[in-house]
């Protein structure tokens, strides 16, 4: 960054320059560390410094009926919604990898627009149309909108594991006689499974987070646990937040290091030879 | 087939070509069909409810006819005992509610009027038009007859125009709402104001680590490229809860004020506008960040270098050759950043104060509380114009790939 002779101001420069990135990563990563200390506070207060260490808030989080229910829902509907998504949004990635695919120029924002809709707009649209038929306020329901929100992030990691797949394969499969659907199974799927498995984690972690939907979907037995901290946080501040946001917080995490990790790899494993 | 495409000769065109652009359709077509039924259809149908409103119209049919003969102000006696009518048998089919609901959302207050000229209405002999009026006063003013006359039509625009504060006056033409019943355009210039306000303070964040991203050894940009991640990977729930212990008055950021001499006082930071500009600018930094670095990785140093050796100051440098270079990834970012602000809701829920609630909490207000459906889908429709205006001017012009970005 600095010309091979700088000047004094030149090194003034680079040095605010600097600086000021350095605070600007405090300010990207500090804050969500901070309930990560307070989830382990043995008092019931928000504020550093800490009153002692303990587990109780975990306790509470993990042992109470009302919050092992949401954790249980999140988990339902979250495992619903990825086996979907996954599924249709792997299908869909093969379909959008043909480069036959038809209208593709419309198709593509089309697919993504569930992530550019406000989500209140979509949220308060599905409540209309589901109550209608009957959808509202059932794990179904929940779990066909958790897919919507859910696919592209699929459609789009495994379409890119599928940009690097030679298309040869296929052909080479069914010259050699294998039908369609053994080709994909015996060569195209091992291929592409680690850009699956990655949309999958995903597919998961968009609907564990997920919570406006839900807030209009569903009753009194099929809360989240983000839908528990959300009415948490709106009415009584429980330190039992700071537990639900760290555990929250270090599933996502986890799953999506995972999932990048495959990714990079089944971008490597999926191009063709030299 | 495919063993002729591979050979190198064109694939000969007609049937066979069509149904090798049907096979990869028919693999997306069950994703598609469910966008369109759990995702398009529910939009749709929303959106519908601004401006088909059946309701009045189906409550008061002998009343409907019988304007047609009365086409301004307070109508005569035969209106009256058609309404009388009306009522009587929409008190009887249990529809008088939906109607007093109804009718209320366009003229405040009619609610409890309706209700009781319904019971007047079923009393024998029939009311007369003077003890309808006294049980009813907006039945003696033009607004109340301006309300009916315009719901008598099953299609109405009267939400999408309240929804810019505008209203049909009585003489048929359009007007602004009186200023005290004037909202809407506050509530979509503050969501306007504090999406630009959260997308300069991106940009202001992002550029420089962005710059510097791409001039620091791999490793070290790796690492930093983690640190945008991790928070990016976070859902806006969990960093919205780490803001608002954050900013409680005996919170973090006021410890770190007033240890740092900047503040005298502790700050209300909680439930104010500073408060959600700050979050809000935390959970986008990272939207706005991305794109600027992808852009910024392609700019080839030595075309800054030749600059350079021609003579150029380093400031005509970053002017000349380096922005217009990365002005792509600049504006991607920004208007990336600016449409998901358009868009929020969570945040001013938790960290905002009442004055600072965007169009979202509003749409989610007239549905959770008001139950004023129309209200909710004409400002939905605003709301979703509006963005996804800029998301086709966005991937038309920009060519952003959104996927492109961790």
């Amino acid at each position: 960054m600095l010309s091979p002779y700088p000047t004094t101001s030149e090194r003034i420069r680079v040095a605010a320059l600097w600086f000021w990135c350095v605070l600007v990563l405090i300010f990207l990563v500090v804050p969500i560390f901070v309930p990560v200390p307070l989830s382990f506070n043995s008092g019931s207060f928000f504020t550093f410094p800490l009153a002692g260490v303990s587990t109780r808030w975990y306790e509470v989080v993990l042992g109470t009926p009302r919050w092992r229910a949401a954790i249980g829902n999140s988990l339902l509907i979250g495992a619903g919604a990825t086996v979907l998504a996954t599924f249709l949004g792997t299908l869909t990635a093969i379909g959008l990898s043909d480069p036959k695919f038809p209208a593709r120029r419309f198709v593509v924002p089309l697919l993504i627009s569930p992530l550019i809709v406000p989500v209140v707009v979509t949220a308060v649209g599905t409540y209309l149309f589901y109550a209608r038929l009957g959808l509202a306020n059932t794990y179904a329901g929940i779990i066909l909108a958790h897919t919507v929100l859910a696919s592209p992030f699929v459609v789009v990691t495994v379409g890119a594991s599928l940009s690097g797949f030679d298309r040869n394969l296929m052909r080479a499969t069914s010259i050699l006689g294998a039908r369609p659907l053994t080709g994909f199974f015996r060569v195209m799927l091992p291929l592409i499974l680690p850009g699956v498995l990655s949309g999958a984690a995903f597919a998961f972690v968009t609907s564990f987070d997920e919570v406006v939907v839900v807030q209009f979907l569903a009753n009194a037995q099929q809360r989240t646990l983000p839908l528990e901290m959300f009415t948490g946080l709106r009415e009584q501040l429980s330190p039992a937040i700071t537990a639900a946001a760290t555990l929250m917080m270090a599933l996502s995490i986890l799953l999506l290091i995972v999932a990048n990790l495959l990714a990079r790899r089944s971008r490597q494993a999926g191009l063709p030879a030299e | 087939m495919s063993s002729i495409a591979m050979s190198g000769v064109k694939p000969r065109a007609g049937a066979t070509d069509r149904s090798d652009s049907l096979r990869p359709l028919a693999l997306a077509a069950p994703l598609l069909l469910l966008l369109a039924f759990s995702f398009g259809a529910p939009i749709v149908l929303l959106l519908s409810r601004a401006v088909y409103e059946p309701t009045i119209a189906n409550a008061l049919p002998h009343t409907i006819a019988a304007l047609r003969n009365d086409s301004a102000g307070v109508p005569a006696e035969p209106v009256f005992r058609a309404l009388a009518d009306d009522l009587k048998t929409d008190q009887a089919a249990g529809a008088i509610y939906e109607f007093a609901k109804t009718l209320n959302t366009r003229l405040p207050g009619a609610r409890s009027q309706v209700l009781r000229l319904a019971r007047l209405a079923g009393q024998d002999p029939a009311p007369t038009r003077e003890a309808m009026i006294k049980a009813a006063p907006l039945l003696g003013e033009d607004q109340g007859w301006t309300a009916i006359r315009s719901g008598s039509n099953r299609f109405t625009s009267f939400f999408l125009l309240s929804a810019f504060d505008l209203r049909w006056t009585d003489q048929g033409t359009i007007g602004t709402v009186p200023a005290d019943q004037a909202v809407f355009t506050r509530v979509f210039g503050r969501t306007f104001l504090i999406a630009t306000l959260v997308t300069l303070a991106t940009l202001a964040l992002a550029f420089p680590l962005a710059y510097v991203m791409t001039n620091v050894r791999p490793v070290i940009a790796g690492i930093v490229l983690v640190l945008v991640l991790l928070p990016f990977w976070t859902s806006i729930l969990v960093r919205t809860a780490a803001w608002t212990v954050i900013l409680q008055k005996y919170g973090l950021l006021n410890d770190l004020l007033l240890w740092l001499g900047m503040t005298s006082d502790r700050l209300e930071l909680m439930y104010s506008r500073t408060g959600l500009v700050i979050a809000m600018t935390h959970i986008q930094l990272p939207f706005t960040l991305l794109p600027i670095y992808s852009v910024m990785r392609a700019v080839q140093t030595s075309q800054l270098r030749a600059a350079q050796s021609l003579g150029a100051r380093p400031f005509t440098v970053f002017r000349r050759v380096y922005l217009p270079q990365v002005m792509p990834g600049v504006l991607a970012g920004c208007l990336l950043t600016f449409i998901l602000c358009l868009g929020y809701y969570i945040t001013p829920v938790l960290v905002g104060g009442a004055s600072d609630q965007l169009i979202s909490n509003f749409i989610a207000n007239y549905v959770n509380v008001e139950l004023n459906w129309e209200m909710a889908a004409a400002l939905s429709f605003v709301l979703l114009a509006s963005t996804l205006g800029l998301y086709v001017t966005m991937t038309r012009y920009l060519g952003l790939d959104l996927f492109k970005m961790g």
